[in-house]
Parts: C-alpha cells; structure tokens; sequence
C-alpha cells in the first residue's frame, strides 16, 4: 500500500520527465558537441564551447549584462511596485478593484506588444516622449533608449512590475490592522508605522516577488531582443542567436544551460536565505 | 467632574445599531467593567475610546477636554487588545520597549522598566522569544506588560485574560487588581466573564444590545438587579410565587415549597441541584460544608428569606 502514492503519481511524472528532463538533458548533452561552419553538428564529447564560454571575456561581459539588468529590474519594481500595493490596499472598495486591473491587466496583453509600445514612446530621434521633452527644452538630443541597458530596464521593469504588486499586495492581505494600532496607541506616527510595523511583516513578500521578478528579467527574451536587439545582447538572446542565426546550436545550448544553473543557484541560495532569516519571527 | 466620560456615545454600523447612547462616567482611579454578551458593543466601545472607531454620535471627554478632537497616538492610553496584536517580527523585549521608545525614553531606563514589567507579568525569561514561539496566555500577557510599562493615565483592556487557563486568571486577576490599586491607574476592563468582572472592579457597566442596562457596584447589580436581563446575566436566578431568588439564596426546610430532587451536581465546594415543583424547575446551591445532603429523587421542601 506504501507504493500507492508513487503509482499515482507516476502519469503526472512520466509527462513531466517527457517534456522538460528529456530536453533538458538533450541540450545540456548538446552543449558537450562539436561544430564547425562547414561540417555543422558533430556529436562528440569536447569540452570546446564550455572553454569558449568560461574564457572568452565577450561571455563574461554578457552573463555580467544579464544578471545586472535583472538586479536592477528587481530593485526598480520593489522600490515602485511595493509602495504601489501599498496604497492599493489602502484605497476604498470601487476603486481598489479598479486599480487593480489597471495594475494586473498588462498581464493579458502580450509582452511583445507592450514592450513594442515603450519603443514606438521611446524610440529614436522621433519618439514621443523625447520629442515632448525636446520641444520642452528639457533635453537638448533626444535619450537613448532603443539598443541601450537604460531602456531594456525600464521595459523590463514595466512588464514585471505586476508580479511584485501582487507578491507585496498578499502580504498586506495578512496584516491585522489592529497591530497597527497597536503601535499608533503607543504615540508612533504614520511613518513610524510604515517603517517600523508594516515594512518589516511585508518584507518576506516583497523578497520573494523580488525572486521572481530576478529570475523572469534574468531569463526574459522578448523584451531585449526588441530593445536591446542584436546590438545589446542578454543571455537568452544570444542563446537564441546561437541557435537561429549562428547555427552554432552546441555553443547556445551551452550558454543556455549556463543562464539555468546560475539562476537556480541564485533562486535557490536566495530562497534558502530568505526561509531562514523569516523561520523564526513568521513561522 | 469625572475623569472620564462618554456622553451619549453611539456607533452604527450601516443600520446595525452597536453602541446606542451609552451614557458613563468614571473617576480617577477607578476600575469599571464593561460586561455584556458577545456582540453587546464592549470592543466597540473601547475602540471609539482608543480612537479607532469614529463614534457616530455623542462625546468622550477627559478630564472635560473633548477627546475626540485627539489624535489616538496622542491619548495616551494603555490598550490591550481582543487579538493582542504584537509585532510579530519584534522579540517580547522589542514589543514591551515600542512605546517607550516612542516617549523618548532614555535606552538604560527602557531596559530597567522592560525587565520589570516583564517580571511583574511572570514573563522574565522569556524576553528573546518572539511571539509566534509563545502560547496565547503568554501572548496575553505580552500584551498587558507593553500596555502597562508606559503607565498610562487609562488602561483599556478588552478580554485580557480570556487565554489563560483557571489558575492563572485568577493569579492573573489578583496582579491586575494590586497593579491598578498601587499605581492607580483608572481601568476600563472589557470582558463576558461576569465572576471576573464582579472580583475586579469597582462598578459594573452591564450592556445588552449596545445599551447600558444598569451601571452600579457588583455587589448591587447582583442583589438588585435592574432589568431581568441583568438578573439573568449575573449569576443564577430562579422565578418562584412571581419572585426572583439567587439558588444560593434557597436552603431545605421542613416545611415550605415541596419538590423532588432530580439532578445533584458536586462542584466542589458547592452542590448544585435542580429541583422539581409545583412551580417549575428550582435551581439551588448550597455550600459544601461536609454534612449529609439530600440525594437525587428524594422529597425536599425550599424555604428562603423574603427580601
Ligand atoms: N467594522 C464593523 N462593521 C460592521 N459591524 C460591526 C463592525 N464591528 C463590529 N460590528 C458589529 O457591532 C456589534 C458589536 O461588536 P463588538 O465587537 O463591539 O462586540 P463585543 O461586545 O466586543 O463582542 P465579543 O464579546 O464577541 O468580543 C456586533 O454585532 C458586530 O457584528
Ligand atoms: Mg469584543
């Protein structure tokens, strides 16, 4: 009877096993492959795209690209979108429901349409907002925004902005309220409140939205390879390169599963961190 | 002029009546509870004192100062709340030590006066824990230690030992009592328990349905009810010939109401019976004193004192 739970869980490994192990190690045994412009894939064990990869300083500069774009999305969207839960959840109740789906419903439209959107705002000399902020007189040259870390941030922090609103909103959904009036009771002012009460309950919420917003811009693709393009390229969209443009499919696979085993080790030690910091004061 | 007041104080909820012109007032020093059954407007009552409820109509005043007009961080009062509300993410210490580092007290005297309530309330070891590794009696008390270690000029306690087991509401209560006789400090008690209310305070404020039925010293909302409800509420009451008798207040006879006994109930250091006659079911309670009492079925006769 022991064996009942494994058996019943066996269909739902099987698939699991089918579509992501079995490609997961397919590429990752591709990236230990051979090639070459004019004999393409040999299937052969060298260690030569793994060298490129760990010695070649054009890697470097691009994996220290990805992770520091994706740092500075998850600073952005906590340092915007946990204050932006906050007065969510302090709105009156027509209202709330109203922002809330102007907060979540960039969630139902396309990241290629959105991030196309900050480009037609942006982009080029004849872009909208730097042609209002040059007929200001604010500016004298139109920003860069198009091909450059500037403007895949912003985009970036746009299309992840809703995963951090709602991580912080749930949170906030947990606080009692009479624990802060508890501390008013004891002569604390709003800002004291807000520093010294409300802050520290969120912060689980807000670090672990910051987990998911860091692993989503560590591993986005669309929104670089519209803004960033060929020019400024992240991991993912050279891995894709790699694949598409290049051909070179052992090199991407090899870059690929680099972006992975980072990313689970950050997500993983961070998680980790978080769990025992928290385990104690939340249960 | 009282200390306190609440002048015709109302809250409505929607068209849910929870307070309705509760009329008080208390003097320095005093102790008052506010007893009533779930749902009687007592939380409601405090929290418009504490300030977290707007009052719908009426006026609280201190010391004839109208109250409302203060923020709630500026009252200066003692609270402890129906849910306790600690910080979770503040160790006890932290949690007793809020509100005096919100007056500005000096770190050293903080630590002296956190470590003597702590002790005061039986929780000085535990001044490194947080509150999610504390049982609910232990929060409770959490609660009352960083309500008193600001000495507030009103405490405002809403079921502060609800948690506790028997033994230690009562230790408990007797530490409430000599706290507030010895600092002096007027308290405001919120509770359903009416033996706890009738051992602690010096009047009762009895509420039904956001009313107060009868406002008086324990001893005289029990013996003279104003209302059944009161009545009814404190205590046991029995209706015989048309009038109300306390159980206690019934002894056997030879002669008098006849009745058989259908249920004896020992409860240590009192029986309690049930009596069956000609004018209903008679509860009495009688006092252990050791000696032979009647046995269930057996034929008695009630006999009490007129009043
Ligand atoms: N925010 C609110 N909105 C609507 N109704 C409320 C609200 N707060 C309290 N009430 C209602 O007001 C009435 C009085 O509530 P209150 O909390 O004061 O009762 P209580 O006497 O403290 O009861 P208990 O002994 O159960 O704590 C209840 O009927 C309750 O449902
Ligand atoms: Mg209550």
């Amino acid at each position: 009877m022991k064996s009942a739970p494994y058996l019943l869980s066996l269909p739902a490994l099987l698939l699991f096993g089918a579509i992501v192990i079995i490609p997961l190690v397919m590429t990752v045994l591709l990236s230990f492959h051979d090639w070459g412009q004019y004999k393409g894939i040999e299937p052969v064990f060298v260690l030569k795209n793994w060298h490129e990869v760990f010695t070649d300083s054009y890697f470097l500069e691009m994996f220290w690209r990805t992770f520091r774009i994706a740092f500075f999305v998850t600073l952005l969207a906590a340092v915007l979108g946990a204050p932006e839960a906050y007065i969510l959840n302090r709105m009156k109740s027509p209202w709330r429901g109203l922002f809330l789906l102007v907060i979540l419903g960039p969630l139902l439209i396309s990241v290629v349409a959105r991030t196309l959107g900050w480009a037609l705002l942006f982009g080029g000399n004849s872009g909208l907002i730097n042609k209002a902020l040059v007929s200001m007189g604010l500016i004298s040259a139109p920003l860069p925004f198009m091909f450059t870390e500037t403007g895949v941030i912003v985009a970036l922090t746009h299309v992840l902005m809703p995963y951090m609103v709602l991580a912080v909103w749930a949170a906030l959904q947990r606080l009692d309220p009479q624990i802060e009036n508890a501390a008013v009771a004891l002569g604390a002012g709003p800002f004291t409140v807000l520093r010294r009460i409300v802050l520290p309950q969120v912060m689980p919420g807000i670090l672990s939205g910051a987990i998911i917003v860091f692993a989503l811009a560590a591993s986005a693709f669309a929104t670089p390879a519209i803004i960033g393009g060929r020019r400024l390229k992240v991991a993912s969209t050279l891995a894709y390169d790699e694949f598409l443009n290049t051909l070179n499919w052992p090199l991407g696979a090899a870059v690929a599963v680099l972006l992975l085993v980072a990313l689970v080790a950050i997500v993983v030690g961070a998680s980790r961190l978080v769990e025992r910091r928290y385990a104690q004061v939340f249960g | 002029m009282a200390f306190l007041s609440l002048e015709g104080l109302s809250k409505h909820f929607g068209t849910h009546v929870a307070v309705d012109g509760l009329t008080l007032a208390v003097e320095k020093g005093e102790f008052v509870s506010l007893l009533g059954p779930s749902g009687c407007g007592k939380t409601t009552t405090l929290q418009m004192i504490a300030g977290f409820v707007e009052p719908s109509g009426g006026a609280i005043r201190l010391e004839g100062r109208d109250l409302l007009a203060v923020k709630p961080a500026k009252r200066g009062l003692g609270i402890v709340f129906q849910s306790y509300a600690l910080f979770p993410h503040m160790t006890v210490a932290e949690n007793v030590a809020f509100g005096l580092e919100m007056q500005g007290v000096a770190a050293a005297e903080r630590t002296r006066r956190v470590g003597e309530t702590l002790e005061l309330v039986g929780l000085g070891t535990f001044a490194g824990r947080y509150p999610r590794q504390m049982s609910g009696g232990q929060q409770q008390r959490v609660a009352l230690a960083r309500a008193l270690v600001i000495r507030p000029q009103i405490l405002l306690l809403d079921e502060p030992l609800s948690n506790l087991d028997a033994k230690l509401r009562e230790e408990m209560q007797i530490e409430l009592r000599q706290i507030q006789r010895t600092v002096g400090t007027t308290t405001i008690l919120v509770t359903h328990d009416q033996a706890e209310a009738m051992a602690l305070s010096d009047r009762l404020v009895v509420m039904n349905h956001g009313r107060a039925e009868q406002i008086g010293p324990p001893h005289e909302a029990y013996e003279r009810p104003a209302t059944p409800f009161v009545a009814s509420f404190l205590g046991r009451t029995n209706l015989v010939n048309g009038t109300t008798v306390r159980p206690e207040k019934i002894w056997f006879a030879t002669s008098g109401l006849a009745g058989k006994v259908r249920t004896r109930i020992f409860q240590g250091n009192h029986w309690l019976y049930q009596i069956e006659t000609a004018d209903g079911l008679v509860t009495v309670i009688r006092q252990n004193t050791g000696e032979a009492m009647p046995g269930e079925g057996e034929a008695v006769h009630l006999a009490w004192a007129a009043t």
